[in-house]
């Protein structure tokens, strides 16, 4: 403890309730054990020490959908399957985010055109929230859409959202989550910037 | 080791020409075609005759020949029929054959009508699954199996995924499939 050491004595940390709140939300968003597929054994991976997902306080993947914040579809989702995704999203406690991962999921996938047990996208069937395209996906790309899931609870706010009915006494202002602007785009505005 | 023109000639000899209805030995999977109603009796003989000993069901398998395209229909080579292949060898003699069923895709060209083949899971406990399999996505009833119902697709599905002019669901429970 040497250079934290007494650097914070007799502070003050100001922060707005609602910050604090979406911090502490976006630091421990557990998911669902739920692997469908092969992509499964991309998301073991991310969950393992190399790529560790546990950085991101997404780390602990839950066994029962009531514990769970996260549900990350990873693999083919057959028509079978889907009422059984349908019932595991209703069980987890709101607010609840979905990725689906890889491109089964995203939209069939190979099994676009001759699948015929195939649902074309998990979006039919539990509303989306990130999509992490790949076959399968690196870690790195789901560890990507686990922050687009944090930028997301980042822009959720507090006040009674727009469309809820009336506020306190009814006069509160309604306002809608904000939605995170997409940065990721692979466009460098100063591309010289990332030469080293 | 028993090569297939011994295991055919002793299937003739057994079983009759009628029985043993056709092969082809040539083939890098050399296999000998035997009637419906003779595969029980043909597999107990196979699987317990000392000089054939064919312990083993590798795989059983439906399969369905059909060009539903009428422009490729013409120069297709096979008669619509569906078949189910047996795949056996034999750990003791480590030789190996294969077996066809051929039966019509429908029964009296009625569609929906299943056409049935003689279950042979009293023979190799194995097929059970495989009948099962077989039975679900190419449709092809297993007289006698104890427990045929589907395996991979939902109780409710309709048609067999794997015949040829299968027709995919627009719908399946209020998802949509298309």
């Amino acid at each position: 403890m040497t250079w934290i050491e007494g650097r914070f004595e007799e502070n003050v940390i100001v922060s707005s309730l609602e910050q604090a709140m979406n911090w502490a939300k976006e630091s421990s968003i557990w998911p669902m054990t739920f692997g469908l597929a092969c992509c499964a054994i991309e998301m073991m991976a991310t969950g393992a020490s190399r790529y560790d997902l546990d950085r991101f306080g997404a780390g602990a993947f839950r066994a029962s959908p009531r514990q769970a914040d996260l549900m990350i579809v990873a693999g083919t989702v057959t028509f079978k399957m889907a009422s059984r995704v349908r019932r595991l999203y209703e069980q987890m406690p709101d607010p609840k985010y979905v990725i689906a991962m890889g491109a089964c999921t995203v939209g069939g996938g190979p099994y676009f055109k001759w699948g015929y047990h195939v649902v074309k996208g998990v979006d039919l069937v539990v509303p989306v929230d990130v999509y992490v395209p790949g076959c399968p996906p690196r870690p790195e790309a789901l560890l990507e859409g686990v922050m687009r899931i944090q930028d997301k609870i980042k822009g959720r706010r507090l006040a009674k959202q727009a469309g809820s009915g009336s506020g306190f006494l009814g006069a509160g202002q309604k306002v809608s989550d904000e939605l995170p602007i997409p940065h990721h785009t692979g466009y460098a505005a100063d591309p010289e910037a990332l030469q080293v | 080791m028993t090569g297939a023109p011994d295991i055919q000639q002793a299937l003739i000899e057994e079983f009759g020409n009628e029985a043993i209805s056709g092969a082809n030995l040539e083939a890098i999977d050399p296999w000998i075609e035997v009637a419906p109603g003779s595969i029980v009796a043909v597999s107990t003989f196979l699987r317990h005759d000392e000089r054939f000993l064919f312990d083993h069901l590798n795989n059983l398998c439906g399969s369905d020949y059909l060009q539903p395209d009428p422009k490729k229909a013409k120069t297709f080579e096979h008669d619509p029929h569906v078949e189910v292949v047996y795949h056996l060898s034999s750990f003791t003699h480590k030789h190996r054959i294969t077996l066809k069923v051929k039966l019509p895709r429908w029964v009296d060209d009625v569609e929906g009508q299943l056409p049935s083949c003689p279950s042979v899971v009293s023979v190799w406990a194995a097929a059970d699954w495989h009948e099962r399999e077989a039975y679900d996505l190419v449709g092809i009833r297993f007289t006698g199996h104890p427990n045929l119902r589907r395996i991979l697709c939902p109780e409710d599905w309709e048609g067999h995924a794997l015949r040829k002019d299968y027709e995919f669901p627009l719908e399946y429970h209020g998802i949509r499939g298309k």
